[in-house]
């Protein structure tokens, strides 16, 4: 216990002082690595500790970039009264997209959460005076939290780390508290938990609209960043992204989606700047994720230490 | 009037191409419990297979284009399932996330093969001319989409309710192990049901041609479409596939002409209903 507690402050304060002595181009990607980490955070507490397997959490990534992106520049807002109304707003609609994909489970809720987020999806691409179609939102700012610029890559790198650990945080007193054992209590034993009296449908719901909360988060985080919103951001391909991490981390555990999604943001920027087949690569990391480490790599390799440990026996 | 007339054909052409691609998603679905993401890669697939042999070969015609690419793509789901799906047949998620990852490799690769631009696929020349009926011009083809809809979907049935393979399917989907326990080989079956749904999905592509023609994000514009279907009508059900198409295919267009900014989210607006009142579909039976 003693060695993990020194080594996660060792990683910590490596990660804190990265500034001082790393150059832009790793600022800007570990910048990217945490956006990708909020949002598999959020999206664990549905797929691993409320068992709902969800492919339209993009929805409430991008639902919250455009909601601040059309705000600032369109409506006049501050970006204080635009953070919290996109964040409101974000919530607000996972709490009905909620109220719809629960109506079922297993793959008719992952049907029904694909769906819905292609529906978000497709009114970005059409609904063109209010989004900007094709060409998306760009000339986008950046906020100033406490007066404080984070225009450059290592302010914007602190800033990201700062909500990122909130974030985790959070999340992670979420799942640990009484509410998330019976949160984990639905996702493996449903019937039981109806029958000991727990409102399954209220505990599944609330997790959903928490999951969708830190989804928006992530997708201020994003548009904050990119300074420029696309429709792509809504797709499929940003949920698969998502829920990749999630699985190649380790699906219910509270650290395997950050390592996940780091290692995504990581080989996106890296397989990118040489060919631009992204989304083939992307496939083929999913095929071999899922037929050869289905528990993630932080259980593969817990399970590899422990067959290391008893041979060394 | 003559908006309307022309509308409501456009919406009974969509509805067809919905109905083949649905068809064979719900078939899917209803014997072997996976979401088969790839349905939409599949359609796609088979417009660009259509659309290459049409341009190479001069004596082609579309029929024979939709058959080969139906068998072709029919080929390439039979590998896909016995290769990757059957090893994690007890791990329903894994493979839906498969079929995803798939989907996104198809996606790709049709980019790389036939590039950005969308590629035309014309109607066979004898069915360009107009149709006059009760004084209004009908495009011929789209008539005739619809004519082949209807026979897809009487074929299907008659697959379904009258052959042997029919009655087996069937009684795989209403119960596997006892389906296994009097010798049917549910494996051989689970093969041939994705080869048919694959094919029909491919066919679905060329036939789907001179209205949609051939580019890249079809797949992603298709499988929404035929997911709200499946999620309405019910999945597993054919007649809900049936009605959930046409219903789409008029929601969709009729949304689309009149206010184009957001059909998308009228789209939406049947399927939220049925949710609320019959989680299951129109026609689906309550998840065992």
């Amino acid at each position: 216990m003693k060695r993990i507690c020194m080594l996660s402050a060792l990683v910590a304060a490596m990660f804190a002082t990265a500034p001082l002595f790393m150059g832009n181009f790793y600022l800007n990607l570990g910048s990217q690595m945490m956006i990708a980490a909020v949002f598999a955070l959020s999206f664990n507490v549905l797929v691993g500790y409320a068992g709902l397997t969800s492919l339209g959490h993009a929805a409430f990534l991008g639902l919250a970039a455009y909601l601040s992106a059309w705000l600032t520049t369109r409506a006049g807002f501050g970006h204080g009264a635009a953070a919290l109304l996109s964040i409101a707003g974000t919530t607000i609609v996972a709490g009905l997209f909620g109220l719809v994909a629960l109506r079922a489970s297993g793959l008719g809720f992952l049907m029904i959460t694909l769906a819905l987020s292609q529906v978000l999806w497709g009114l970005a691409y059409r609904w063109v005076s209010v989004t900007n179609g094709d060409n998306g939102m760009t000339r986008l700012t950046r906020p100033m939290p406490f007066d404080v610029s984070i225009e450059s890559a290592a302010s914007f790198y602190w800033f990201a780390l700062i909500v990122t650990l909130v974030a985790f945080i959070l999340i992670t007193i979420f799942v640990r508290s009484a509410f998330g054992a019976s949160l984990q209590g639905t996702r493996d034993q449903g019937r039981r938990m109806s029958a000991l009296g727990f409102n399954v449908w209220m505990i599944r719901w609330i997790a959903f609209i928490y999951a969708g909360f830190w989804g928006g988060v992530a997708g201020l985080l994003y548009v904050y960043y990119n300074k420029y919103i696309h429709p792509s951001s809504l797709s499929i391909t940003t949920s698969a992204e998502g829920i990749l991490g999630v699985i190649a981390g380790g699906s219910g555990t509270l650290i395997g989606p950050i390592i996940g999604a780091a290692l995504i943001t990581f080989l996106k920027n890296f397989v990118s700047s040489y060919l631009d087949r992204w989304n083939m690569l992307l496939g083929f990391v999913f095929l071999i994720i899922v037929v050869v480490m289905p528990d993630g790599i932080v259980s593969g390799v817990r399970w590899l230490n422990a067959r290391i440990r008893e041979l060394c026996k | 009037m003559q908006f309307w007339i022309i509308q409501s054909l456009n919406s009974l052409a969509l509805g067809g191409l919905l109905f083949l691609l649905a068809s064979g998603f719900s078939l899917i679905f209803g014997l072997m419990r996976i979401a088969n993401l790839a349905h939409g890669a599949f359609f796609m697939l088979g417009a660009y297979f259509g659309a290459t042999a049409l341009r190479s070969y001069g004596w082609m015609d579309l029929w024979l284009a939709a058959i080969g690419a139906g068998l072709a793509v029919a080929a390439i789901g039979g590998l896909l399932e016995r290769l990757v799906l059957r090893r994690l047949s007890d791990k329903p998620l894994g493979q839906v996330l498969v079929t995803l990852g798939m989907s996104f490799i198809i996606s790709d690769a049709c980019l790389v093969i036939w590039g950005g631009d969308p590629i035309p696929v014309s109607a066979p020349v004898a069915l360009r001319a107009p149709t006059f009926l009760f004084g209004f011009a009908f495009p011929t083809y789209r008539l005739v989409l619809v004519g082949l809809a209807l026979l897809a979907a009487v074929a299907l049935y008659a697959l379904l309710d009258w052959t042997r393979l029919g009655a087996m399917i069937r009684a795989g989907v209403d119960d596997m192990q006892m389906a296994r326990a009097i010798g049917i080989r549910i494996s051989r079956l689970f093969t041939a049901v994705f080869c048919l749904g694959a094919g029909i999905a491919g066919m679905a592509g060329v036939l789907g041609g001179p209205i949609l023609s051939a580019y890249p994000g079809l797949d992603g514009d298709m499988l929404p479409l035929a997911l709200i279907v499946v999620i309405l009508g019910g999945v597993g059900s054919l007649v809900g596939a049936f009605i959930g198409s046409f219903l789409i295919g008029f929601t969709y267009t009729f949304g689309s002409a009149l206010f184009p900014d957001l059909a998308y989210v009228i789209l939406f607006l049947p399927m939220i209903f049925v949710i609320a009142f019959r989680p299951q579909g129109l026609f689906g039976r309550r998840a065992a």
